[in-house]
């Protein structure tokens, strides 16, 4: 991501500490001070998970069936309040299952092998390099997050419903009504929202905030996995570096964050 | 000048009473819309705009039609164009006004919708659209309101109206550029993606907006003194002829594009709203009706003698305006997202109240044209008199 004046910062505010004369001392420091006041408060808290572009691997072949996709869905669905309407037209999804010719909708193939042909591939939003949603938001209501993390202010969302339009991975849903009597059981901790706003996944930015890692890594037993892509050393390098994977659309110039190992 | 809307004979006054019982009945299905959320409608998660944008679409066009007067009359003064000239800027009011409403219903959070400007995001075409689509209506309102008062008072209009007048011919052709914008930039909608989006606009624009005043401009001759003059009529007839032309063949150049390269994201969405696909074709029989109407219109348009002929010139318009408007305000949008791209087939069809909404908003804009109308024809009466 493009933050080199922040990692310049960080680097001269370590040499700082190792100078260690006042004047110079006092320089960096209010650098350092200035950097901490342009960053949002949660990122400031010392549990919270740093990365400079996160990023997801999934293993499909560790999804052989629906039914190992399910737990997945259904943390999500709990833990960040996303209601359950009966009418399709309505359906909010954050994160779900798709058949290969719809998850790959420019890779398709004939003769693909039957495994791969029936697989569920789990689909969320791609937390692009250069997201068209966020191009085409005319209120910032959807935004990207200096760590690659595109997000949604609920508060300020006027539901002109661009920024769906704009997606190529239709990974946005739409409160057509109120969410909140189609919620199971609530959980306080996340906000429930209201009609008229667009919603998606959020890559739990409110559970990195903790030092947690997003729940349905949490909850996939080792077949998601996720980290800094900016580092060579994370988990989710050296599964790519050591396994074949794709992402979605890839022509679209796009750059999802989200790869897939077949 | 406002006073002479107060005053009319009985059928004027039935026509204004009708338009608000539309407008009413609307209004009461708006409030079910406001109260429980777009869900009333036939939108979905695949299909995420519908016919309210669709209706913003093609009235964008017909705002824009209106320059197709104020263009020739100033700018080449082509005299002939001075008496209904006044009658273009109005129209373009009454569109452009249609145009934010059919946005404002379109919104999730409407008590929200100021967050365009309080936020100003350059980078989005909506933003760009606000601009364009207020400055349309501004510049019409000033340029027309002005012009009409200087012929009422028998002076020519003041100076600074001029720069006004100038600025909104380019300006007319950038609402409606602005608004195929918003479609053509975006990755995964291939049936949008293509250069051609906005020069298409533009062509049926020019095509239904002039073809709409011709009409309007018969009903006005029909129901009042006021007389556009058969060489004006004539001329924009001619406009409408080649604008139409313009519009088929810029769809043949879509249709070729598609087929031949065969690529199979651009044929699908064509696929869809000619031939159906995977047993959904719910726009199938409009959109052959769309072009069959615009092809007569052409046939029409064509022959001197059925265009110089008040009643087929008269039908020609009317099923070119029916045909423009499956074309842009059915098919353009629905067509974007059938198939969606996850290449499900969700299709779309508008809700009763929805319609009703909509019908409310032109109801809207037809109270807007009466009225203004009304006062442009009164004063020319009584400059006549």
């Amino acid at each position: 991501m493009g933050n080199n004046r922040r990692t310049f910062l960080k680097a001269a505010g370590i040499s700082a500490l190792g100078i260690g004369t006042a004047p110079v001392f006092n320089l960096f420091a209010s650098s350092k001070a200035e950097e901490v006041k342009l960053k949002p408060g949660f990122l400031n808290k010392e549990s919270a998970l740093p990365a400079k572009h996160w990023g997801m691997v999934i293993d499909t072949r560790k999804f052989k069936s629906k039914e190992d996709m399910e737990p997945v869905i259904e943390v999500c669905n709990a833990i960040h309040n996303i209601p359950h309407h009966e009418e399709k037209n309505h359906e909010i999804k954050w994160v779900w299952g798709e058949e290969y010719e719809h998850a790959f909708t420019d890779a398709e193939n004939k003769y693909i092998n039957k495994r791969v042909k029936h697989l569920p591939f789990l689909v969320l939003c791609n937390h692009c390099e250069n997201p068209p949603c966020v191009r085409a938001c005319p209120t910032k209501a959807t935004f990207q997050r200096e760590d690659g993390i595109v997000l949604m202010d609920f508060h300020r969302c006027i539901g002109c419903r661009f920024c769906m339009a704009a997606c190529p991975y239709g990974s946005r849903s739409f409160n057509f009504r109120d969410p909140r009597p189609a919620i199971e059981h609530q959980n306080p901790n996340f906000p429930t929202r209201m009609k008229g706003v667009v919603e998606k996944c959020n890559f739990c930015a409110e559970r990195l905030a903790v030092g947690k890692l997003p729940a349905c890594v949490e909850a996939s037993k080792g077949a998601i996995a996720f980290g800094d892509l900016d580092d060579p050393n994370s988990t989710v390098r050296k599964l790519l570096e050591s396994n074949y994977s794709v992402r979605r659309k890839p022509t679209l110039g796009t750059e999802p964050s989200v790869y897939y190992i077949i | 000048m406002l006073e002479n809307a107060l005053k009319g004979n009985k059928n004027y006054w039935t026509w204004i009473v009708f338009l608000l019982v539309i407008i009413s009945i609307g209004a009461l299905c708006y409030l079910k819309q406001f109260t429980f959320g777009l869900g009333i409608t036939g939108m979905s998660r695949d299909v995420s705009w519908g016919f309210y944008i669709a209706q913003f679409t093609f009235l964008v066009g017909v705002a824009a039609g209106g320059v197709m007067l104020v263009l020739p009359y100033y700018l080449h003064d082509f005299k002939v164009f001075g008496k209904i000239t006044i009658l273009g800027e109005f129209l373009a009011i009454a569109a452009v006004c249609m145009c934010l409403m059919f946005i404002l219903a379109d919104l999730g959070q409407p008590m929200r919708g100021l967050n365009v400007i309080l936020h100003p995001t350059p980078g989005s075409i909506l933003f760009w659209d606000m601009i364009v689509l207020n400055g349309y209506l501004f510049l019409n309102v000033i340029v027309g309101w002005n012009v009409l008062e200087a012929e009422r008072n028998s002076v020519p209009a003041a100076k600074w109206v001029k720069p006004f007048i100038y600025i909104s011919i380019p300006w007319a052709f950038g609402i409606h550029t602005v608004t195929a914008f918003l479609y053509c930039g975006l990755p995964g909608r291939h049936f949008w993606l293509t250069a051609i989006l906005a020069p298409r606009f533009l062509a049926s624009a020019f095509a239904a907006g002039p073809a709409f005043l011709i009409l309007l401009c018969f009903i006005l001759k029909k129901v009042t003194d006021f007389d556009p003059g058969k060489e004006a009529i004539q001329t924009l007839a001619k406009i409408v002829t080649y604008a139409i032309i313009a519009n088929v063949f810029f769809l043949i150049c879509e249709v070729f594009v598609a087929f031949y390269s065969n690529i199979p994201g651009h044929i699908v969405h064509l696929k869809y709203l000619f031939a159906g696909i995977h047993g959904h074709g719910a726009l199938v029989p409009w959109m052959w009706a769309s072009i069959i109407f615009m092809l007569i219109s052409i046939v029409l348009l064509v022959n001197p003698v059925t265009r110089s002929n008040e009643t087929t010139l008269g039908i020609a318009c009317t099923i070119l305006f029916i045909g423009t408007w499956i074309d842009k305000g059915l098919g353009m949008i629905s067509g974007g997202f059938v198939p969606s791209p996850l290449h499900h087939v969700t299709e779309y069809v508008p809700t009763i109240p929805e319609i009703l909404i909509s019908l409310a908003v032109w109801a809207t804009g037809f109270l807007i044209i009466t009225v203004l109308f009304k006062i442009a024809v009164n004063v020319k009466e009584e400059v006549a008199a």
